[in-house]
């Protein structure tokens, strides 16, 4: 791994990224034995430093870290209790004397992990910031895009949704451009970042259009109680114009597949028979989402960089 | 087939066996193995591989982290006599490994070690139940095993390199 | 000696008298002065900063008219307007009179308040004008809490005839700012922040210059950023209506991809933007469509800014780093060093119709010396501010002020620190 940190697809080389995944697939197979566990990590404390509520990838990480071993322990200062004169460095700083070897960081805004990576001396994991990255969120996806498909490489892959304000659509934009998919985003044009095209991918304001050929097509979730009335008129007109069902997906390749980062919205980004669809492979993806998330510990924590490169960074 | 002929007699029931083989090295020579024992007990022996690389006891100290191998257990390993099958044997350290990783899959009634090499060098309280040939070697040196026409079946010629030289 | 006053370019001595300027010329008599030796050095008008905060009173923990008096003099400025987002707001006379007899008692540099426009920044009610102007208010701005009600804009700029000051305006429309943190464009795409379009400046540019053209108020458009919003004063300017306008340092060299590792201390309003606005900013200032480089100093502690992106306030520190940073337009030859002068000295007095930024005999003895080629590190706790928000900070710089004098008086030099008081 070329960085200590993980803190966005943005920075991985291919060779990373099919590493991760490559370790990930060996690391399923732990998780199909009857003692889920192995010795990687014994003795070594994961934080799992969680300023935005989640349930579902704190779990995921905790079992990850659980299955190698690892001592999991979960601190959520919540945005409201920190104090104006507590800066969110100085919480970093706290956590720093405390000794931990991985720590894995969610928060609402873009950016924290980066900030908090800067004064720690273990590394970060980005469990996703604000609108900015999720990237283990897309490593899972590839790697069950991997399973379905047998490869990444010259798929078309159809992103529909906010995608201005998501974190899994960058994140997913990055690491399939990186390993050689072409990628579509489809949205209402509010939904749809500024000079987007700037990440190599093309913009479609026509679901019909985004999905002509497409191998994979990835809805987001909607977020209905920040964004409906300034974004989007209202759930409804969202889900007549792009939410998915299985009239829609025929507009893919025969054998398309349908992803989502859940919870799913039913019956807003995908209707309810094509969430519990053959083509879906939504619960896949929680599957894998453990897998990739041990082999990122696992190639990740502990990486300690010098005490004194640390000590130097420090104000 | 010598080493089938011990496992044989050492084992009343050679049903109950189960070829565990440590990548990679050990896995042609468990296929091997297995096929002697057919030819010899008439018995299809189970044949798994097992990594040892998340059981490793240096996992933390080196740099970079060490590309993980396949495992496939086909076979439950609960009261059965396993016999783990590595190619060359020096420190011990992948053996005790390999234990550890096996009590993971459940509890065996016996566990036995073949190396087909035995390089010396224990840092571990390890013995070789079955040992194809003694290779004595200094540290800075590596053993590479070679076949016939570079095919991995007996005869096996052994090399000594120096370390660094890649196996 | 370089004087934009007199369009001067030359080698010559500065005699100053009793806190005034008394003669400029060569080989002058020296005999009985003490001998400040520049030579080598650019010999100009102190600085003349329109647009900076000193935090006091409210907030010395950040910055207070002494620290900042004694920054301000440490980057060559002899005087500066201070924005009336204090704690108090200065929005009556005694917060004007208060902030005045601190500059004259703590502060090196001369300190100009500027009260605000609205009660309590609000937008709503005007404030007292002429008594401001009477305690000592040299302009009225709400600065970064932009009136947007246009009712209120018109009623404003239609009362400040009387006082004949200038409206200084921060021209974002705050509902197309929304949550805008970066501009808006491919970086803010990238780093996943809200961005703050350019639009937003443009419009409210516009909306001004109309109501000013209206009203016959003199405007003065505070930190221009868009290429857009230099366009529109550009042609407010050709049709003769009454407004100047300023820029900063860091308007003119930095864009919005010095975000890119999310450091807080890029973060001001308005947001750094693309290269084409920067251009557009630098062409502005070189074409006189743009008067004055200002540095919208903005002091802010270290806590605050370790906040995420999102909630770090806006605001950098410009005072130190101002000559150097703007020097990049002599280097690149955009400016004559005479010209760079003007636009941050003789300029901004003129737009606030204040003695200063020139060397003719009369003048208060308000001198800076610099050394265009000098090449230093800025080191942040070693600035003369309370706060350490800059994006400079811990690099080499080249070009430096290496003395300053207010009426005469030695009160920066670069080897021996703040003099005074």
């Amino acid at each position: 791994m070329k960085h200590r940190d993980l803190l966005g697809m943005e920075d991985l080389e291919r060779a990373d990224i099919e590493r991760i995944l490559e370790t990930a697939n060996h690391m399923r197979e732990v998780g199909e034995r009857d003692v889920k566990k192995v010795p990687t990590l014994r003795g070594r404390t994961v934080v799992n430093l969680f300023f935005e509520a989640s349930t579902r990838t704190r779990a995921s990480f905790e079992i990850a870290g659980k299955r190698l071993s690892a001592d999991v322990v979960n601190f959520s200062p919540s945005s409201s209790s920190l104090k104006k004169s507590e800066s969110i460095l100085d919480t970093a700083r706290t956590l720093d004397a405390m000794d931990p070897d991985c720590v894995i960081v969610r928060h609402s805004v873009a950016g924290v992990p980066k900030c908090i990576a800067d004064v720690l001396s273990a590394p970060v994991i980005n469990a996703g910031d604000g609108a900015h990255e999720h990237p283990t969120q897309a490593l899972l996806d590839m790697l069950t895009v991997q399973q379905e498909k047998g490869r990444i490489d010259g798929l078309t892959v159809t992103i529909v949704g906010d995608i201005a304000h998501s974190r899994v659509a960058r994140s997913n934009i990055y690491g399939f451009r990186r390993m050689g998919a072409e990628v579509r985003v489809a949205a209402p044009p509010t939904m749809i970042p500024a000079d987007v095209e700037t990440l190599g991918v093309k913009a479609y304001t026509s679901l019909r259009e985004a999905l002509e050929g497409a191998d994979v097509v990835m809805a987001l979730r909607i977020q209905n109680e920040r964004l409906v009335g300034s974004w989007f008129p209202s759930v409804r007109e969202y889900s007549a114009t792009f939410g998915l069902d299985r009239a829609r997906l025929r507009f893919a390749k025969d054998d398309a597949i349908v992803m989502h980062p859940g919870p799913v919205n039913r019956g807003v980004e995908l209707s309810h028979e094509l969430t519990d669809d053959r083509s879906s492979v939504i619960l896949d993806q929680v599957r894998n989402g453990v897998a990739i998330r041990m082999a990122v510990l696992y190639l990740f924590a502990g990486r300690q960089r010098g005490r004194a490169a640390a000590e130097e960074t420090r104000p | 087939m010598r080493i089938a002929h011990e496992i044989v007699e050492r084992n009343e029931e050679p049903e109950s066996l189960f070829l565990v083989a440590i990548p990679n090295g050990g896995v042609p020579l468990a296929r091997i193995l297995a096929a002697n024992l057919r030819d010899v007990a008439d018995v299809d022996v189970a044949v798994g591989v097992l990594d040892t690389t998340l059981y490793r006891d240096d996992l933390m100290i080196s740099g970079e982290r060490p590309a993980l191998r396949h495992t496939e257990m086909p076979s439950a390993v609960d009261d059965r006599c396993v016999v783990l099958v590595d190619d060359v044997v020096k420190t011990g350290r992948t053996i005790r490994a390999a234990m550890d990783a096996l009590m993971d899959f459940g509890r065996p009634r016996a566990v036995q070690v073949v190396g087909l090499i035995d390089r010396g060098h224990r840092e571990l309280p390890i013995k070789l139940d079955y040992v194809g040939k003694n290779v004595p070697t200094r540290t800075g040196e590596n053993v590479r095993l070679c076949g016939a026409n570079g095919v991995l079946e007996p005869p096996f010629e052994v090399v000594l390199v120096a370390e660094g030289v890649a196996a | 000696m370089l004087d934009p006053a007199s369009e001067r370019d030359e080698i010559a001595d500065v005699l100053c008298v009793d806190g005034r300027i008394e003669a400029v010329g060569a080989e002058l008599d020296g005999r009985g002065a003490e001998i400040f030796d520049a030579e080598g050095q650019w010999v100009a008008p102190g600085f003349v900063d329109l647009h900076c905060h000193l935090r006091e009173p409210g907030q010395e923990y950040k910055e207070d008219i002494a620290s900042g008096g004694r920054a301000a003099v440490a980057g060559g400025f002899t005087t500066v307007a201070c924005m009336a987002n204090t704690d108090p707001v200065n929005d009556d006379p005694a917060t004007t009179d208060f902030i005045l007899d601190r500059a004259r008692n703590d502060s090196p540099a001369r300190v100009y308040p500027v009260a605000a426009a609205t009660k309590g920044l609000e937008g709503k009610v005007m404030t007292e004008m002429s008594a401001l102007l009477n305690a000592g208010a040299v302009a009225f701005s709400d600065d970064g809490r932009t009136i947007m009600d246009s009712g209120v804009m018109r009623r404003v700029l239609e009362y400040s005839r009387l006082v004949d000051v200038p409206i200084i305006v921060h021209c974002e429309d705050r509902t197309l700012v929304g949550d805008g943190v970066l501009n808006e464009g491919a970086i803010s795409t990238r780093l996943g922040l809200p961005g703050n379009p350019a639009i937003a400046e443009e419009v409210h540019v516009s909306r001004d210059i109309k109501l000013a053209e209206l009203t016959g108020a003199r405007l003065h458009v505070a930190h221009v950023s868009t290429a857009g919003g230099v366009e529109e004063v550009r042609r407010a300017r050709e049709r003769g209506i009454s407004v100047t306008a300023e820029v900063t340092p860091h308007h003119l060299t930095l864009t919005d991809e010095a975000a890119l590792g999310y450091d807080t201390s890029t973060k001001v309003a308005p947001p750094l933007r693309s290269a084409a606005d920067v251009a557009a900013c630098r062409a502005g200032l070189v074409d006189g469509s743009i008067d004055a480089i200002a540095t919208d100093h903005a002091p802010h502690a270290q806590h605050e800014k370790e906040q995420q992106f999102t909630e770090a306030p806006h605001g950098m520190l410009g005072f130190e780093t101002a000559a150097a940073v703007s020097l990049d337009l002599v280097r690149r030859a955009e400016l004559s060093p005479l010209e760079w002068v003007r636009r941050l000295s003789l300029n901004p007095a003129r737009i606030l119709r204040r003695p200063g930024g020139s060397l003719v005999p009369g003048e208060p003895a308000d001198v800076v010396v610099i050394d265009p080629e000098k090449r230093w590190v800025y080191d942040t706790a070693k600035g003369h501010s309370k706060s350490r928000n800059s994006p400079w900070a811990g690099q080499e710089l080249t070009g430096r002020v290496t003395a300053t004098f207010v009426e005469g008086k030695l009160v920066f030099h670069v080897d021996r620190g703040v003099l005074a008081p």
